[in-house]
């Protein structure tokens, strides 16, 4: 059940019966862009569209979709590609896979509408490898949506084409950063690219690329159907439409919820979600995945949007909103962050391989009750020398939330190495019973 | 050894893409589900038809966490601990299935039934704790809801 604070743009169809099958997601009057489209604007004037609703990316940085677009060239012999970001692999994150679960075909509307913009006649669907359920489900959607004359050769009557290929990923959580993944649909090994040259010139085989992620895609035939002024008419300024927010941790009611941007932090964990369940509080949040730095629970009404997010000190990045509770301790948090980083950097550069490296050892070392408070100023250091120093960004994603953490709870760090871990949790038999 | 229908299909794989060499992943994944993982020979295979250097081939599969370069139980359970799920209990689901399967994180029973790995954040954090058995995914665990799904495995 949808709760009344939100706002069902892209999750319109998630609680409808078989949404996944044509005839239903036609019944929602799914296809009518990109009939219209095809038949009535220029590539033109879709682009125009979307770079006047403001859509901006909702892969984790925020980028303007319509400019981002339009630095293809217009002029040009290459073949153009876009590429769909389905690599969902950031922790906290579990949006785009019921996207394509649930509603496969807004995904491929958004698909040919962005590809018919910037003059695409391959699109390629990079599903993480694990998601083999979404996989099926476009893939059908696909024979579907070719037999029915909306994708494929001559789509909808007109001279315009489409081949939409999905590819499976193999695990990999740097193959979401979009030159990784270029080099990954290469059939390399998913190092990250020097940039630039960005994807827009030089992106698969060095052709012009638009690498876009599930739901910004999702956004474009909501935008092209009903206009920039409607998309305009929710959200803020600079961060219109809506967003899907998913919240986990210890609330009543963990989940995705689409919401306007710039509801506030606390409608998301107390409406929506119902607070948290009976005998846990609030110890920090991340609004934004794991990648971002922490907020604190003084900060629960912050508006969830691009600004509102940075000005808070923290970073809106895909809308996954990580609620550390009580029971587990920010060193214990941070020590979980920093073996997925360990284990997700790609080796590639020297700060980033050996920083992550380094951060797991001293946190391993503190929760194990062998840490001094020299350690602290330590990880705190390595942190600082990682920032801006990495070849992409996953080194400062590594870094930003442990430096968070130790900013705004030191007194809990001091704290772990004099007494332990345990000594700063409220215990309430975390266990595994509600569930 | 890889079937004729498994190299048809990654000929075809191959033809379909711009270049041949983006079929590799592809072609690995048919690799794995004919064979479960992925043998050397099977690797050869698919550097032949990709016009690959089989050393190229083998260093680009070990990039990826999910493509096995040795056999694995019939049963591969991979348990998420990233945070999300870690918030809600996925250390107690790890450890009770350690205790069960009398393996360690990373092991294969002796019977070759089942291996135990633990895996990142597998995008069900809002239904955690989470595992997968093979493909299949398995949420809200709980020691006892474990406890069942492994009984109820043909
Ligand atoms: C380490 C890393 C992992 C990423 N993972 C994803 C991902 O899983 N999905 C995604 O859409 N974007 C991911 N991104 C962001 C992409 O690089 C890219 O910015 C995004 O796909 C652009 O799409 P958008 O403009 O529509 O947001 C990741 C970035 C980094 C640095
Ligand atoms: S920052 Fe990390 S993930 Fe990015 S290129 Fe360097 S080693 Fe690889
Ligand atoms: S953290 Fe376990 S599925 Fe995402």
């Amino acid at each position: 059940m949808a709760h009344p604070a939100e706002t069902l743009w892209v999750y319109r169809n998630q609680e409808t019966q078989n949404s996944h099958e044509l005839p239903v997601y036609r019944a929602s009057g799914g296809y009518q862009a990109l009939e219209r489209a095809l038949n009535e604007l220029a590539p033109a004037a879709v682009l125009e569209q979307v770079k006047a609703s403001g859509l901006r990316g909702r892969g984790g940085a925020g980028f303007p979709t319509g400019l981002k677009w339009s630095f293809v060239p217009r002029e040009t012999s290459e073949p153009r590609y876009l590429i769909c970001n389905a690599d969902e692999s950031e922790p906290g994150t579990f949006k785009d896979r019921y996207l394509m679960e649930r509603d496969p075909h807004l995904v491929l509307e958004g698909i040919a509408l962005a590809s018919y913009a910037i003059g695409a006649a391959a699109a390629f669907i990079y599903v993480r490898g694990e998601l083999a359920e979404a996989a099926r489900r476009l893939e059908e959607a696909i024979h579907q949506a070719e037999a029915a004359g909306y994708l494929g050769e001559r789509m909808v009557g007109t001279q315009t084409s489409l081949k939409v290929t999905v590819y499976r990923g193999a695990g990999a959580y740097i193959c979401g950063e979009e030159t990784a993944l270029l080099n990954s649909l290469e059939g390399r090994r998913g190092h990250p690219r020097l940039k630039p040259p960005f994807p827009a010139t030089h992106g698969l085989y060095q052709c012009p690329t638009v690498v876009n992620n599930v739901e910004t895609l999702a956004n474009v035939p909501l935008i092209v159907q009903n206009g920039a002024e409607w998309f305009r008419s929710v959200g803020t300024a600079k961060s219109p439409g809506t967003k899907v927010f998913g919240v986990s941790g210890r609330v009543r009611h963990r989940g995705n919820y689409e919401l306007a941007m710039g509801t506030p932090l606390s409608t998301l964990v107390y409406g929506c979600a119902g607070g948290m369940e009976d005998g846990y509080q609030i110890r920090a949040i991340q609004p934004g995945g794991s990648s971002v730095p922490f907020m604190t629970p003084d900060q629960i009404d912050c508006p969830l949007d691009f600004e509102s997010v940075s000005e808070a000190g923290s970073l809106l990045g895909c809308g996954s909103v990580i609620v550390v509770d009580q029971t587990m301790s920010i060193v214990e948090a941070c020590l979980i962050l920093a073996r997925f980083y360990h284990h997700e950097s790609c080796g590639f550069c020297v700060p980033c391989r050996e920083g992550t490296n380094w951060m797991l050892r001293i946190l391993e070392r503190l929760v194990a009750g062998q840490g001094t408070a020299a350690d602290i100023d330590l990880l705190y250091e390595i942190c600082g020398s990682m920032l801006n120093r990495c070849f992409c960004p996953l080194g400062d994603a590594a870094a930003m939330p442990v430096q968070s953490a130790i900013e705004r709870f030191r007194p809990e760090w001091e704290h772990v190495v004099r007494h332990g871990v345990d000594s700063v949790k409220s215990n309430v038999g975390a266990t595994l019973s509600g569930h | 050894m890889v079937s004729q229908a498994g190299i048809d299909e990654i000929r075809r794989l191959a033809a379909s893409f711009p270049r041949r060499e983006s079929a590799l992943l592809p072609a690995l994944w048919v690799i794995q589900r004919e064979e479960g993982y992925l043998p050397e020979e099977s690797l050869r295979v698919v550097a032949r038809e990709l016009s690959m250097e089989p050393s190229d081939v083998t260093s680009r599969a070990s990039f990826y966490t999910m493509f096995a370069l040795r056999p694995r139980g019939q049963y591969v359970i991979q348990v998420c601990q990233s945070i999300s799920c870690a918030l809600v209990g996925a250390q107690q689901v790890i450890d009770h299935l350690r205790g069960r399967l009398g393996i360690e994180v990373g092991e294969t029973t002796h019977d070759e039934r089942f291996t135990l790995l633990t895996v990142e954040c597998l995008a069900s954090c809002g239904s955690g704790p989470v595992m997968q058995i093979n493909e299949d995914y398995f949420e809200h665990l709980t020691v006892e809801r474990v406890d069942e799904i492994l009984d109820g495995l043909p």
